[in-house]
C-alpha cells in the first residue's frame, strides 16, 4: 500500500465517521462539529490530489465561513435536543431504502465505468492555481461576474428576511 | 497513486448519508446541514473528474459551487430565523402550514 492510499483511507475513514456521527448525533451543535470534521477531512483529500486551491477555499469557505454562520444560528435559536416524532419513523421506514437503492445505484454505475476506474492520476497534475484563475477569469469572466450578483442578492435577501418587522 | 473510482465511491458513500440524514433529521438546522454535506460529496466528485482528466474546469465550478452554497446558508439561515421566531420551535413537523 502506497502512502498517498493509506492516507486516502484515513482521510476517507474520517469523513465517513463525521457523516454518520452527524446522522446521529442528537443535539445541533454537535452535528455542526461533525460536518466540520467532515470537511476538513475532504481539505486534506484536496490536498492529496493536488488542488491546492480548492483545499484552501473549502478549509476558509466551508470551515471557517459557513459553519461559523450555522454554529452562530444554532446559539442564536438556543437550538436544544431534537424530538422523535411519529412521522419521523414513517421516514424512516420509507427513507433508508430508498438511499441504500441510491448508493447501490451509485456504485453500479461507478463499477460498470472502467475507463474511470482504471485512469489513476498524478497528484501535481495539470490543473493547479494557475489555470484555475486563467480559466475563471477567461472562459468563465460571465458566471463569474453573475456570482457577484447572486452574493449581492442573497445579502439583500438576508437583511430583508432577518429584520424585525417595525411596524 | 490512488484511483479516482475510489474517490467516487467516497463522494456517493457521502452523498447518501447526507440523504439519510435530510430524510432523518427533525430539526431544520440539521436538515439544512445535510444539504451543505451533500454539496461537498458533488464537490469531491468534480475534484476527482478534474484532476483525472487534467482539466480545470471541475475546479472553477467547485468555486461557483462553493458561492452558491454560501449565498444559500445566508437565505436559508435567514429564513431558519423567521421561521423560529414565528413558530417557537425549531421542528419541521411543527412548520406544516400548507399541509393538507
Amino acid at each position: 500500500m502506497t502512502p498517498q492510499l493509506a492516507i486516502f483511507f484515513v482521510l476517507a475513514a474520517i469523513a465517513v465517521i463525521g457523516a454518520l456521527s452527524l446522522i446521529l448525533q442528537r443535539h445541533p451543535i454537535h452535528s455542526a462539529l461533525s460536518l466540520i470534521v467532515v470537511m476538513i477531512a475532504l481539505a486534506g483529500l484536496y490536498l492529496l490530489m493536488g488542488s491546492e486551491f480548492v483545499a484552501a477555499v473549502q478549509i476558509i469557505v466551508y470551515g471557517g465561513a459557513i459553519m461559523v454562520l450555522f454554529v452562530f444560528v444554532i446559539m442564536l435559536l438556543n437550538a436544544g435536543v431534537e424530538e422523535r416524532t411519529n412521522v419521523s419513523k414513517l421516514a424512516g421506514i420509507a427513507g433508508i431504502p430508498l438511499a441504500v437503492a441510491l448508493l447501490g445505484f451509485l456504485a453500479a454505475a461507478i463499477a460498470r465505468s472502467n475507463e474511470t476506474a482504471q485512469a489513476g492520476f498524478q497528484s501535481g497534475g495539470l490543473a493547479n492555481t494557475k489555470d484555475i484563475s486563467t480559466m475563471l477569469f477567461k472562459d468563465f469572466v460571465y458566471p463569474f461576474e453573475l456570482t457577484s450578483f447572486l452574493i449581492l442578492v442573497a445579502i439583500l435577501g438576508a437583511i430583508v428576511l432577518a429584520q424585525r418587522e417595525n411596524s | 497513486m490512488v484511483p479516482t473510482s475510489y474517490y467516487l465511491i467516497l463522494s456517493a458513500v457521502l452523498f447518501g448519508l447526507g440523504v439519510v440524514a435530510f430524510v432523518f433529521k427533525r430539526n431544520v438546522i440539521t436538515i439544512f446541514m445535510s444539504i451543505e454535506l451533500m454539496l461537498n460529496a458533488v464537490n469531491l466528485a468534480f475534484v476527482a473528474f478534474s484532476q483525472a482528466r487534467h482539466q480545470s474546469d471541475g475546479q472553477v465550478f467547485v468555486l461557483f459551487v462553493i458561492v452558491v452554497a454560501a449565498a444559500e446558508a445566508a437565505v436559508g439561515l435567514g429564513i431558519i430565523i423567521l421561521t423560529a421566531r414565528n413558530r417557537q420551535s425549531l421542528n419541521v413537523e411543527r412548520v406544516d402550514l400548507l399541509k393538507l
